[in-house]
């Protein structure tokens, strides 16, 4: 769901394609003050957060401030106003899970990246949010990282998430190296 | 009605389901074995997609064909992925924690030689000779299932499954009475809503029904805020239909011909399945433009709500439906009145509007010999935490708290002890042993200071911390607050600073009492239920457990040693082996390190309190202790 998959041109700019991608969501849309959310809920399904500029460009097509527009969005914990990272960590923290020490859990995953939970770390690659019952409280404490549902998690598991990570990413340089090579 | 029946929506309906069965026949050999796998949130997390890749590995490797029937959550969460096979010449038998080495060799011995693999199974699904059925277990036979009847049993995502068990029948039913007749049934059989506050189902539509206007809407509230909770959400993913024929009923009663089905974005399960349900009724007629040939149209779309805990309360979520903040109105004038854009407008929970068609089918009487006098029907709690069976529990109401935690869930593992449950989750409160004889009830659990809430149920052994319990709920009401009214916004701020300081070990005497009295003016003055209810879960336990927040405050000691302020972990020289390292290599901080005579110690400065290091101590050695008040841990300083 993020941009850079889903550029085609390459020398298009990534607020080009964010652009673009907020007028096609606007196109298809009512110009009624209903539609507020699920346009919203669209245009963060695409990029992945919502921009200054889409929420402007929301705002222009409702016939409603800026402000209006900030406005309901911060009000709901759903949506975003900074990029996420290429792979999100979501940690439960909803009662079952809170109660199996899902807090400690959080704070292994921030400690580990250097982030807060609601931020993504510099270089992009990774964002950590608390959220609130994923519903699998039998499966407590449970994180789920990008679409895996980590089921009982232990501290001492973080380290083997990255881990793998780290050996993907490894194994994708050395496929882009040996194609570079062999062609 | 409709003046020039061609044919009668009995009729009509009749011809759907024998289509139905004829093309669910077609499809489904009669002769061959059934694998029936528990595809909802739950059973996908806990490894369905891989445990149904190797169902389908094997069998080609086998060269043996058997039907693969996906379903929706049959409540068992302890046992996901729970498998059900149903083998020609066995009893349909159940199999727990199905991995997929486990389907491999269930489809080598039971489907290929006939062994039923009796080390994996739950149970058979009927009484036999073989192996003990469902019936002997209490998880089955202490529950009564009325509105989860048909989840983990029918595909969800196939109408015809519904169909051919009869679904929709209800609604025809109610498609040749008149309205007021079908609310008087509602009124009789004396439902109560779901949602939390238990506001009697018929009244609220006899309310809207009379109400004057052309235009009422009928809203299906599926935002299920609380944290803890899932109940209608396994409705959704498991059972869309029976939802969509109990908004149907209930548009029908009242005159309605608009309804939406508000879900939780973050359910994407639940609004796929209930989105293609809505295609698929609309498509045979059921829902759309002159139902079943009779006169009433209605048109269902799905909102995806954002996430913000207040907007379900009903006139928080008609806001947020408007394209506003969710932010509660006040009332009166109530939604039945004045709801969305102005109109009438009903607001029923998942729950409710489920329990409608079987209501309609069986009659008010039969409603009411389930349950109690003031709270027919039956409860469905999801069962969660210190529990040996967590799960989705659907039970009469007026069964003891005792009963669904000790007999249907198990009771506490690893032989610990009970020490609380919290009902109805940031809106509850948590009660004690003493209190488990209370049945579960709308005016009961509010009598013993809790209440019906959500449904959510959080069993807590002897190692939680009921101060820290209530400050998890406090910060999660704190956040929700969505700041119309002072006393919620301000107050609840107050109560966490509080509890923050009591938890860190920073109380101060009078503590309890600014607690006590601040509680009960938040629940006085704040605008909404979320504000009412919020010091809910604090008075509770000042009120069974008092002595656990004084240990706080005047010795800063944390009897459960949850509260990480006040508690330390250090390393028993005596029993720590020399040379072993297991603890420190699992230690996240490097706070481990090796003092004098080879033997470990703990670097307080550096510890983090996770934990870690009391799980990888050998057993044998068990050298990992915990201590409240934190002073008590001996300092050992760390070679230079
Ligand atoms: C803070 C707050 C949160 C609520 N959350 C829910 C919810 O998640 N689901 C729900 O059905 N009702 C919820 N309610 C109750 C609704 O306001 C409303 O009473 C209910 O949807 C009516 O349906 P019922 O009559 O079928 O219970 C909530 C109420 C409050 C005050
Ligand atoms: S509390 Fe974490 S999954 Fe429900």
């Amino acid at each position: 769901m993020k941009m850079d998959r889903a550029r085609s041109d390459p020398w298009q700019t990534e607020e080009e394609a964010e652009s673009d991608a907020v007028s096609a969501v606007l196109a298809g849309r009512e110009k009624h003050r209903k539609n507020l959310i699920p346009i919203l809920q669209e245009i963060q399904h695409k990029l992945g957060y919502l921009s200054e500029a889409a929420m402007e460009a929301v705002a222009e097509h409702l016939s409603i401030s800026h402000s209006e527009v900030y406005g309901v969005a911060s009000f709901y914990n759903q949506f975003r106003f900074h990029p996420p990272g290429k792979h999100q960590i979501k940690v439960c923290l909803g009662t079952a899970c809170h109660v199996a020490g899902g807090g400690i859990i959080l704070e292994n995953f921030e400690r580990k990246l250097g982030v807060k939970a609601g931020e993504t770390t510099a270089d992009r690659e990774f964002s950590v949010e608390r959220v609130a019952c994923v519903g699998c409280c039998a499966l407590a404490p449970v994180a789920v990282v990008d679409e895996a549902v980590e089921a009982h998690i232990a501290p001492s598991r973080i380290e083997g998430i990255f881990l793998g990570f780290q050996r993907q990413k490894e194994q994708q340089e050395k496929e882009v190296r040996e194609g570079e090579l062999s062609s | 009605m409709n003046f020039h029946p061609e044919k009668l929506p009995q009729e009509r309906l009749a011809a759907l389901a024998e289509d139905a069965k004829r093309r669910l026949a077609a499809k489904r050999r009669a002769d061959l074995p059934r694998i029936i796998i528990g595809m909802a949130t739950c059973g996908l997390a806990a490894g369905a997609s891989e445990t149904r890749a190797a169902f389908e590995q094997a069998l080609a490797e086998q060269n043996l064909e058997a039907l693969i029937i996906p379903v929706g959550c049959l409540g068992h969460c302890y046992a996901e992925p729970l498998v059900v096979i149903e083998n020609p010449g066995f009893p349909p038998i159940a199999y727990h924690s199905v991995t997929p080495g486990k389907a491999k060799a269930l489809v080598k011995s039971f489907l290929a030689e006939g062994d039923p693999l009796f080390e994996y199974v739950l149970a058979a699904l009927e009484e036999n000779d073989l192996l003990p059925s469902i019936a002997d277990f209490p998880r089955f036979y202490l529950e009564q299932r009325v509105v989860m009847e048909k989840c983990g049993s029918i595909d969800p995502a196939d109408l015809k499954e519904y169909l051919s068990r009869g679904g929709y029948a209800g609604l025809v039913r109610v498609l040749g009475l008149p309205p007021g007749e079908i609310v008087g049934v509602l009124s009789e059989s004396g439902l109560r809503g779901r949602g939390g506050a238990g506001f009697p189902t018929g009244a609220k539509w006899e309310l809207a029904r009379k109400v004057e206007g052309s235009k009422k809407t009928v809203i299906c509230n599926a935002d299920e805020g609380d944290p803890g909770a899932y109940m209608d959400r396994t409705l959704l993913e498991s059972n869309p239909h029976q939802l969509l024929e109990g908004l149907a009923i209930c548009a029908y009663s009242v005159g309605a011909a608009d309804a939406v089905v508000y879900v939780r974005a973050e359910y994407p399960l639940a609004v796929k399945t209930i989105s293609r349900a809505i295609a698929q009724a609309e498509q045979a007629n059921l829902l759309g433009k002159g139902i079943l040939g009779a006169n009433f149209d209605l048109e269902v779309k799905v909102f995806q709500g954002s996430g913000a805990f207040v907007c379900g309360e009903e006139t928080a979520l008609i806001e947020s439906l408007e394209g506003k903040r969710g932010m509660p109105r006040f009332r009166p004038p109530y939604p039945v009145e004045h709801g969305l854009w102005g109109r009438p407008t009903v607001i029923n929970n998942v729950k409710t509007l489920s329990t409608v068609p079987a209501i309609i089918e069986k009659g008010a009487q039969w409603f009411r010999t389930i349950g109690t006098p003031n709270s027919p029907g039956t409860a469905i709690f999801s069962v969660v935490g210190n529990v040996t069976r967590p799960g989705l529990v659907e039970i009469p109401m007026g069964t003891t708290l005792r009963t669904l935690i000790f007999e249907i869930c198990g009771g506490i593992p690893r032989q610990k002890q009970f020490k609380a449950v919290q009902i109805g989750g940031p809106s509850g409160g948590c009660l004690p042993e003493s209190l488990l004889d209370t049945p579960v009830d709308f005016d009961s659990l509010t009598r013993a200071g809790a209440m019906m809430g959500s449904g959510g149920l959080v069993v807590m052994d002897e190692e939680s911390c009921m101060v820290n319990v209530a400050r998890y709920f406090l910060d999660f009401t704190q956040n929700e607050s969505c700041g119309k009214c002072t006393f919620c916004r301000i107050g609840t701020r107050h109560l966490l600073n509080i509890l923050d300081r009591i938890t860190k070990g920073e109380g101060r005497e009078g503590d309890l009492e600014l607690l006590e009295t601040l509680g009960r003016d938040i629940k006085e003055g704040a605008l909404c239920g979320l504000g009412k209810t919020a010091p809910n879960p604090i008075l509770t336990s000042l009120k069974y457990f008092r002595s656990e927040y004084e240990a706080h405050i005047r010795e800063k000691r944390c009897p459960s040693m949850m509260c990480r302020a006040l508690t330390a972990y250090y390393i028993d020289p005596d029993k720590c082996a020399r040379g072993c390292e297991a603890c420190v290599g699992c230690c996240p901080v490097d706070a481990i390190f090796t003092a004098k005579g080879r033997k470990k110690a703990i670097d307080q400065g550096l510890c983090v309190k996770c934990g870690e290091c009391v799980v990888s101590c050998p057993p044998e050695y068990d050298a990992v202790k915990r201590v409240s008040p934190a002073h008590l841990a001996p300092v050992v300083e760390r070679p230079k």
